[in-house]
């Protein structure tokens, strides 16, 4: 039915440290996910891209503890583990950053990157939290003026920054990141693409659910389409092109973005052709 | 390597003063401006309730000069321990933003069944204390179980734990309706004639007052040592100081007659205690972030549900202990205890004090403060032969103000984007 060729994963023959198998889940009568597998190896960034309803998000939700699956299996680092709750997945070494960001806005920054593994729990620890806050931000190359403000005084940037910041906290196998780049700015995106790359090289594996088409195809090595809750494809980044995963998350090659493609390239120029699909 | 570049790029800035947006300063002019500011940002913390206070202990002294007389601010005091600790727990439950509307009863239970074990059935008083505050664990732990499994909103479990525990203090009273509790026992003596010796009071206030400077110090020179900002020498020890000459002043005014009562310096300790597993324990962290959004907290790992538990658990252990007291003041359980406005005193104190009831803001000295306008403007309405009728009035005026003061505050927050 697809006519998208879905070519075997491009996954060299490093041995994946996370990998579902079948994972099935329903909400009532909707099946939001249906026998879905995934392999995400380490130092390896694989974007999961789909329509809106694709199942990303309720995906990102199982593998961090928020929903169990209905069925399936999920290994990690060659056993076979249940994720039941978010802290289960901490302890784990799945850190994730929602798209909400999940940050309380009544806490500092220090509290909110500390939130939930606070150093010496009976006797807080502010100095080393402060200290090790700084270096993480730092690191981040964030634009933090204070980290002794309330999150709320944070701008959409900033906040995403300190949420990414936290997931790094624990020293994670796997580090999800659900729309990371939608609320930013340009240099903050890249900052962001950047800070991707320096988790692969770190040996960190890395799931990154987006939109946009440009940041997967810049910094994503493996491309997982869903399509109404099933796999619809698994491509390796540097052999696919973009309209193959368009016409993957559409379900067809002739789609509302090749249409939309082809009436701007006929008349005007050939060369702008780098839009997104909507 | 980070190190090395923060050294060569700002020798003398402080690791997180170097955003060149930030304004800031460590010397006692700009921590007054400090202050300044955060007023006008809406994060006026306790400045309202302090202010209360000298406006009721101005016009009352005015109307009456006992008002401020050694005797009676030591009596206001004593007087104030009961329902400040029961305060002390709703504080707890407003910072997860829920509500224990059952304090009341609770702590009359808790006075009923001491007096029936302690007097009718010959308990040690010891064991009759423990088993209330094991009721009082109970209590708390039940409710956080409906609240978890169920899902019922706390407000109207405790509703229910209001009427129903009411009841059982009628029961458990039975027919006499009342049970005294005798003079010369060491619980007694303890709420109404222990008063800590006048050297001692000033010893407690040399130590609180060089406590203060020492842990200061101490932070502030491991905050050096890191490389972060800290608080200035200068600023710690006036500071120390001026706790130093206040509180002695006071205690010596209060030395004139009776002086501190035990009773009161046992609630200044749990005040303490309490501020210390609000601040610098994660489970007081925990408790601000359920309070702030329990979604975000959930998902950094935090049991949200056992944080719920043991919230209502010490609210209720606060109660039970309130109620003791409440009873040792008196000498007596009677059908009426815990009861009238007990309930609605000590939630009034804890957000007159400054605890939003909104959630995840507020400070164990809330209870203390608010628990102070409470009781001095009863003190003050009944040396004025003023019956309970204006007592309530004016009462339910000032939680009214401190209310509206929390929302328009709350406002100021958001509109600087500190909410």
């Amino acid at each position: 039915m697809s006519p998208a060729t879905a070519t075997p994963p491009a996954t060299t023959t490093t041995e994946s440290i996370l990998s579902l198998r079948g994972i099935t889940k329903t909400f009532g009568a909707v099946a939001a996910l249906t026998d879905v597998d995934l392999d995400v190896a380490a130092g390896q960034v694989v974007a999961i891209v789909g329509d809106n309803g694709a199942g990303k998000s309720t995906l990102v939700k199982v593998l961090s503890g928020v929903h169990a699956a209905d069925a399936g299996t999920i290994n990690f680092q060659g056993q076979q583990v249940h994720i039941p709750t978010p802290a289960a997945a901490q302890r784990l070494g799945i850190a994730t950053v929602y798209q909400d960001l999940a940050l309380c806005e009544n806490l500092n920054v220090v509290e909110n990157l500390f939130l939930g593994q606070e150093l010496r729990p009976g006797r807080l620890d502010e100095v080393a939290m402060e200290v090790r806050s700084w270096e993480l931000l730092r690191e981040l190359s964030a634009k933090v003026p204070t980290v002794r403000i309330p999150v709320a005084s944070l701008s959409g940037g900033q906040r995403q920054t300190v949420a990414i910041a936290r997931s790094l906290l624990g020293e994670p196998k796997i580090v999800i990141l659900d729309e990371p780049t939608a609320a930013l700015g340009v240099a903050q995106t890249a900052e962001v693409l950047n800070l991707l790359e320096r988790l692969r090289e770190r040996g960190h594996g890395v799931i990154m659910v987006s939109h946009n088409m440009a940041d997967v195809k810049a910094v994503a090595d493996t491309v997982v389409v869903l399509r109404l809750g099933r796999n619809n494809g698994v491509f390796d980044v540097g052999a696919v092109s973009q309209e193959d995963i368009v016409a993957a998350i559409t379900g067809a090659s002739d789609n509302v973005v090749s249409q939309r493609a082809a009436r701007r390239d006929g008349p005007a120029n050939p060369t702008t052709d780098e839009g997104q699909p909507r | 390597m980070s190190d090395v570049d923060t050294k060569n790029q700002a020798p003398s800035v402080a690791t997180d003063l170097q955003d060149e947006r930030l304004r800031h300063g460590e010397g006692l002019r700009d921590a007054v401006g400090g202050v300044a500011r955060q007023v006008r940002g809406g994060d006026v913390g306790i400045l309202p309730v302090v202010a209360g206070l000298v406006v009721i202990a101005i016009v009352f002294n005015s109307l009456n000069s006992i008002f401020l007389s050694s005797g009676n601010v030591s009596n206001i005091l004593l007087e104030s321990v009961p329902v400040g600790i029961i305060a002390l727990g709703i504080v707890c439950v407003l910072l997860v933003a829920q509500i224990d509307l059952s304090v009341g009863s609770v702590s009359g239970l808790a006075a009923a069944l001491l007096a029936v074990l302690w007097i009718d059935k010959g308990m040690s008083v010891l064991v009759a204390v423990l088993l209330a505050l094991a009721m009082g664990v109970a209590i708390g732990w039940l409710y956080g179980q409906m609240f978890n499994r169920l899902g019922v909103p706390s407000f109207v479990i405790t509703l229910a734990g209001l009427l129903g525990f009411l009841g059982v203090q009628l029961w458990l009273l039975g027919t006499k309706g009342a049970v005294n509790l005798p003079f010369d026992s060491w619980l007694v003596t303890f709420a109404q004639l222990k008063f800590v010796p006048a050297w001692l009071s000033y010893v407690l206030v040399a130590v609180a007052a060089v406590g203060l400077f020492a842990s200061g110090y101490a932070r502030a020179q491991e905050r050096r040592k890191a490389g972060l900002s800290a608080q200035s020498v200068t600023l710690l020890a006036v500071r120390s100081a001026a706790l130093l000459v206040g509180l002695g002043l006071f205690v010596a005014y209060l030395n004139d007659t009776r002086g501190v009562g035990w009773m009161f310096v046992f609630f200044l300790a749990l005040v303490l205690l309490m501020h210390y597993v609000l601040t610098r324990t994660a489970f007081g962290r925990s408790m601000f972030a359920v309070g702030g959004n329990p979604d975000a907290a959930r998902r950094a790992g935090i049991n949200v549900e056992s944080v719920y538990t043991r919230v209502f658990v010490l609210c209720s252990l606060f109660a039970v202990l309130g109620g003791v007291l409440a009873a040792s003041r008196l000498a007596a359980a009677n059908q009426s205890s815990g009861g009238a406005d007990v309930n609605l005193n000590a939630i009034a104190a804890a957000v007159i004090g400054g605890t939003s009831l909104f959630g995840g803001r507020g400070s164990a000295f809330a209870a203390l403060l608010g628990v102070l306008v409470i009781q001095s403007i009863s003190n003050g309405l009944t040396l004025l032969s003023l019956d309970s009728s204006y007592r309530f009035m004016i009462t339910g005026g000032v939680l009214l103000l401190a209310v509206g003061l929390d929302s328009i505050a709350r406002r100021s927050r958001v509109s600087h984007g500190r909410a």
